[in-house]
């Protein structure tokens, strides 16, 4: 009586017990933080590779595709988490950016992320070709998805791809979007993302709005808005590209 | 009161997404393009006003600051809903196409803050042929 009721009441809250799951979270992460590496891995950084991990074992033995947030106690994770919640919080942190510093990096983060895009559609579609994939809409299609998981299906539907190949292309852009949050924070030194201007050309260039919340939250709050703000681009630019100029570039290369 | 922050913030982030959804149809993409950063532009440019009349109060600007400090909380629940799973056995084509995009992706960071920084300076010389 008493398990049935407190799942009851959890699930009837979802939001709040979102509230205290990720206060949990967040409080066990900066602890391992400081007692097991005494600070050098950020707490946050710890926090979402526990999240990920979650999400992982969520998905195992949920066997849906949201996560931990497919477990019914826990669906209001998956409503903070979303991306009225997120997008909230990324435009919250503009508040108090240097309106400066973005004046001065505004062609080199509009370029950043039309070679973001190109980058990554073009090892998605050399990757594509590897494994033995030939015609022009399904490398398209996997170019796309390497770019971000919604430039993938976007382009797939736009195209006509099989419905595998999307899958596919998603996948190629969850991998990616993973990899940029529990990457970030270890590559940030030597790659020098620790001003303004690297990062909105790391926004620009990476381009997955999660990965890039994930992974500068991770390394330093403080950047977080320069990149978000080049990132929120991205995907609306490789909407535009993929199904058209890139697809284009990809048939003349295999008629 | 800080709800007049929390307020401010929702219509930024409202009119951006109102915009980008516009930007998308415009050019025929079925995406939001740049909603949020249209958003980050307008809380930016407001926060900056440093005309008397225009400033936020300190209760106002609380409003906006939980929201933002939220923001790593929230990242942690973004993260703990993503399909993982599928990602990691999706089988190798996505697995190499992924690691390889972002792999390209980091190192062309350097190279292009160096390109920016270049000619930056060369701007402020002036002298430059």
């Amino acid at each position: 009586m008493i398990i049935e009721t407190l799942q009851a009441v959890m699930i009837k809250n979802s939001i709040i017990t979102a509230f205290v799951f990720v206060a949990v979270v967040m409080w066990v992460s900066y602890w391992l933080s400081d007692r097991l590496t005494r600070g050098r891995v950020h707490g946050s950084a710890i926090a979402i590779a526990v999240g990920l991990l979650l999400a992982y074992v969520g998905g195992v033995f949920g066997g849906g595709s949201k996560g931990i947030a497919d477990i019914p106690m826990l669906t209001g994770v998956g409503i903070l988490g979303g991306a009225m919640f997120r997008d909230f919080a990324i435009v919250a942190t503009a508040f108090g950016a240097d309106l400066e510093s973005l004046r001065k990096a505004g062609w080199v983060g509009a370029m950043s992320v039309i070679l973001g895009v190109v980058i990554s559609f073009i090892v998605g579609a050399l990757v594509a070709v590897l494994f033995g994939y030939t015609d022009a809409v399904s490398i398209t299609t996997i170019g796309a998805g390497a770019a971000t998981y919604i430039v993938g299906p976007v382009t797939g539907t736009a195209l006509g791809a099989e419905s595998d190949v999307i899958a596919l292309s998603v996948a190629a852009g969850l991998v990616k979007s993973v990899l940029v949050m529990i990457g970030t924070p270890f590559v940030a030194k030597s790659i020098g993302l620790d001003n303004p201007l690297s990062a909105m050309i790391y926004g620009g260039l990476m381009g997955t709005t999660s990965g890039v919340a994930g992974g500068l939250a991770a390394t330093d709050p403080k950047l977080v808005p320069y990149g978000a703000m080049t990132a929120t681009f991205y995907t609306g630019v490789g909407c535009l590209l993929a199904p058209s100029l890139l697809f284009m570039m990809v048939r003349f290369f295999t008629d | 009161m800080i709800v007049y922050g929390v307020g401010i913030l929702a219509f930024c982030m409202l009119t951006g997404m109102f915009f980008g959804d516009l930007l998308g149809q415009i050019i025929g993409v079925k995406a939001n393009v740049g909603g949020v950063g249209i958003a980050m532009l307008m809380l930016i440019v407001l926060s900056s006003l440093s005309s008397k009349k225009l400033q936020l109060g300190q209760l106002t600007q609380q409003g906006v600051t939980f929201w933002s400090a939220m923001y790593i909380p929230i990242v942690i629940a973004m993260a703990s809903k993503q399909n993982v799973a599928a990602a990691v056995s999706s089988g190798w084509l996505a697995v190499i196409a992924g690691v390889g995009a972002v792999a390209l992706s980091f190192a062309m960071i350097p190279v292009l803050t160096k390109l920016a920084q270049r000619s930056k300076q060369g701007e402020s010389d002036g002298t430059d042929p």
